[in-house]
């Protein structure tokens, strides 16, 4: 069991949870996941890490409310515990060596691009933060990008904060400009990640890109988190979650993460209504 | 007078219209009276040919003698003294290839049942016996072993009766491995997997789930923290696809993903959050015991038609004949001779059917099997919504990539010598880990050969 030390509310839909996990804590590094599991029947989802204390022994997960175990998730509060907790899972990124960054981070994928554009800034690179939020009410980890970049843009699907626009577009004016990245680090929906691919690629920008498709074990066991990269099938959760951009078959991994849709939509109703019941 | 009926006593089973309906366990087991009256079958040969047959080398004639005098937890006791799991032993072991196919009742009719017999024994044990057992004394040395399926777990129940302080560290969240998350619940229901872990951590074990060793803790960071020797016991890795098009289709699993959902996450029940697809047509690639499996949880699933889909012919099946005739009964159709060439989807990219192409039989290969060689022209197409990709895994790799000086074969299986030790000081390794995918009691086998050698070094090294 795993407690959960703290607990904040990031925007309506989106939540942070510092959890209890020394272990984990201790080895934890950008770029990995763990793998959760809420109660006894519950699924286990992978969770990308967002920050790590190794200190206090905790690590913090940040989750938007889509499903039904995001749902349970989320109604558990400060001082409870976690079922289970296992990680740190994947192969962290790699970011040593590089001099300047654009990160890009894409609504509640900032909870992971946040770690990255953290260790950079720590490593000594030049970061360049574009973080793009359907509305101004979405908006997540400002403070903390701000702090950890030399350049920080933030875009609105509506202008209602920032400029108006996707991060596309603010990518495409910062290259224009004249800022020359080594890498670009795009983490966010898959759509987002796809067209960041796409622009760079017209550059010739290496963007390496984070996956997070469905899983089992996380392990290495179930191949249920395979993808297709540069015409290979790869595994996520042992040869990832960071793929080259420019090779990943996103089409396919969007109809893949399409596969339960149905089922997913019926169980959060469900948990839902189970909600409802029980504050009656 | 030994009973000198050619026949075995038959095993109640529930009906296969029944069965295939439901998950619980088939196989009903032998009442006391049948299990007396199968025990006096056997001769008391005194070479003891069975114990031979049997990877971990049961005493078996005599316990079968135990259970010809109605002294169930006598026998017990003795099979005990060579295997820490007989529940699961007596039910998914291949007997009709080990211990049984050297019985001398075979020769002229069928052999002694003792697979059966040791079920009937575990069984009685497990139903009876309200004495915990005796915790040996300890002798102040640490074990770590990493994976709780069979290897593990016999390693961790043979060393804790020596007296090691042992601990199991287990990457999933329930302790067992390929017993709770590959087999099904009707063939190994997991309540038999948990009273055999609870049997162990009475002695003395300890079993830690959620720790993924090669990721949370190294294997040196377990020799920084004290223990004398690891025991790697980590079991299949990811599962092989034919890289042919439309396998990432949606409805195209592998057979690790599909057993996981079915077993280990109950997708079957109506009170478990994961989900697993309730196609109508199923069609299972692979002809081993994996793919039995499958295809008799999709059954149970609902489906409709389930097929296996096998390049070779009934004679070359790599699945236990007992699994291949419970899978007619329940109602899987064998497409024999056919092999996959392309996985159809539809609009949305979901599974509609597989293209198929029919075989012939050639030479013998390296395997001395005859190498299935394709038929020109013969394409046809078999409707499904469901495939299921049974065709072997490759070992983990978590272990190996993050352990210094750990040698593996080039396909990734560890390398070790006869008493399990690895190229490593003090690690052992044994199960699907090393040899790549095979049987419980052939990983069990394994984990008694390192507990031996594990005593011997660190008894020699004080």
């Amino acid at each position: 069991m795993y407690k959960i030390v703290r607990k904040e509310e990031l925007n309506p839909t989106v939540t942070l949870m510092e959890v209890a996990a020394p272990f984990i804590a201790k080895k934890a590094q950008p770029g990995q996941f763990v793998i959760l599991r809420v109660d006894e029947n519950g699924e286990r989802i992978p969770l990308t890490v967002a920050d790590y204390d190794r200190e206090k022994g905790t690590i913090s997960i940040i989750f938007q409310i889509v499903g039904a175990t995001t749902e349970k998730l989320n109604r558990l509060k400060e001082g409870e515990y976690i079922r289970d907790f296992v990680g740190p899972l994947g192969t962290p990124s790699h970011l040593d060596g590089l001099k300047k960054v654009a990160v890009i981070g894409g609504g509640v994928g900032c909870a992971i691009a946040y770690p990255v554009a953290k260790k950079l800034h720590e490593l000594g690179a030049q970061v360049h933060s574009v973080v793009g939020f359907r509305n101004k009410d979405l908006v997540i980890l400002e403070k903390e990008f701000r702090a950890a970049s030399d350049k920080y843009v933030v875009v609105t699907d509506d202008g209602s904060y920032g400029e108006k626009g996707l991060v596309t577009d603010a990518l495409k004016k910062l290259v224009e400009s004249g800022e020359k990245y080594d890498e670009v680090i795009a983490i966010g929906p898959l759509v987002m990640m796809k067209f960041v691919c796409k622009l760079t690629k017209e550059y010739g920008i290496k963007t390496v890109v984070s996956m997070n498709p469905i899983m089992i074990d996380g392990t290495g066991m179930c191949g249920g988190c395979r993808l297709t990269v540069g015409g290979k099938t790869k595994f996520a959760c042992v040869d990832g979650p960071d793929f080259d951009g420019h090779e990943v078959d996103f089409d396919e991994a969007m109809k893949r993460a399409a596969m339960y849709r149905d089922f997913e939509r019926r169980a959060h109703e469900k948990t839902c209504n189970l909600f409802k019941q029980e504050v009656k | 007078m030994p009973n000198m009926s050619l026949k075995k006593n038959e095993m109640p089973v529930q009906s296969a219209e029944e069965r295939n309906k439901n998950f619980s366990e088939v196989a009903l087991g032998y009442t006391e009276e049948q299990a007396v009256d199968e025990a006096q079958r056997c001769l008391h040969c005194k070479h003891k040919p069975c114990v031979g047959g049997c990877p971990v080398q049961i005493d078996i004639p005599a316990f079968i003698e135990r259970v010809a005098a109605r002294d169930f937890e006598g026998a017990y006791q003795i099979i005990g003294q060579s295997s820490s799991l007989p529940a699961v032993c007596g039910r998914v072991c291949p007997q009709e290839t080990q211990c049984e196919a050297k019985c001398v009742r075979g020769i002229k009719g069928e052999p002694v049942a003792i697979g059966r017999l040791e079920r009937f024994v575990a069984d009685y044990h497990n139903a009876h016996c309200k004495t915990a057992p005796v915790r040996p004394v300890p002798n102040g040395h640490k074990v770590a072993v990493v994976g709780s399926g069979p290897s593990g777990l016999t390693c961790a129940g043979d060393l804790a009766k020596k007296g090691y302080a042992v601990t199991v560290l287990e990457a999933l969240h329930t302790a067992g491995g390929v017993l709770v998350y590959g087999s099904p619940e009707f063939r190994l229901p997991k309540i038999i997997v948990e009273k055999e872990i609870e049997g162990l951590k009475a002695l003395g074990v300890e079993v830690e789930t959620d720790m993924v060793i090669g990721k949370v803790l190294s294997v040196d960071e377990l020799f920084d923290m004290g223990y004398e020797a690891v025991f790697i016991g980590s079991g299949a890795g990811l599962p092989r696809f034919m890289n042919i098009e439309g396998e990432n289709a949606k409805g195209v699993y592998s057979a690790n993903e599909f057993l996981t959902r079915v077993n280990l996450m109950k997708a079957y029940r109506e009170d478990s959050d994961t989900p697993v697809m309730r196609a109508k047509s199923v069609a299972v690639v692979g002809g081993g015991n994996v793919a039995m499996d499958a295809a008799r949880c999709a059954k149970r699933l609902g489906a409709e038609n389930v097929y296996i889909v096998y390049r070779r012919s009934e004679a070359e099946l790599p699945a236990r004949a007992e699994e291949v005739e419970h899978a007619k009964e329940e109602g899987v159709v064998f497409r024999l001779l056919s092999n996959p060439v392309k996985i159809l989807a539809d609009e949305q990219d979901f599974v509609k059917g597989v293209e198929c192409v029919e075989m012939t039989l050639g030479e013998p290969d390296e395997s001395g099997r005859r190498r299935p060689v394709e038929k020109e022209g013969s394409n046809f197409v078999l409707e499904a919504d469901c495939v299921i990709m049974a065709i072997g895994t490759s070992p983990n790799p978590l272990i190996k990539s993050t352990t210094a000086g750990l040698e593996t074969e080039k396909w990734g299986g560890i390398i070790v010598d006869e008493n399990g030790l690895t190229s490593r000081k003090g690690v052992y390794a044994g199960g699907d880990a090393v040899t790549g995918a095979a049987t419980v009691i052939l990983a069990m086998g394994a984990g008694k050969t390192a507990a031996n050698a594990i005593d011997e070094q660190l008894k020699n090294a004080k």
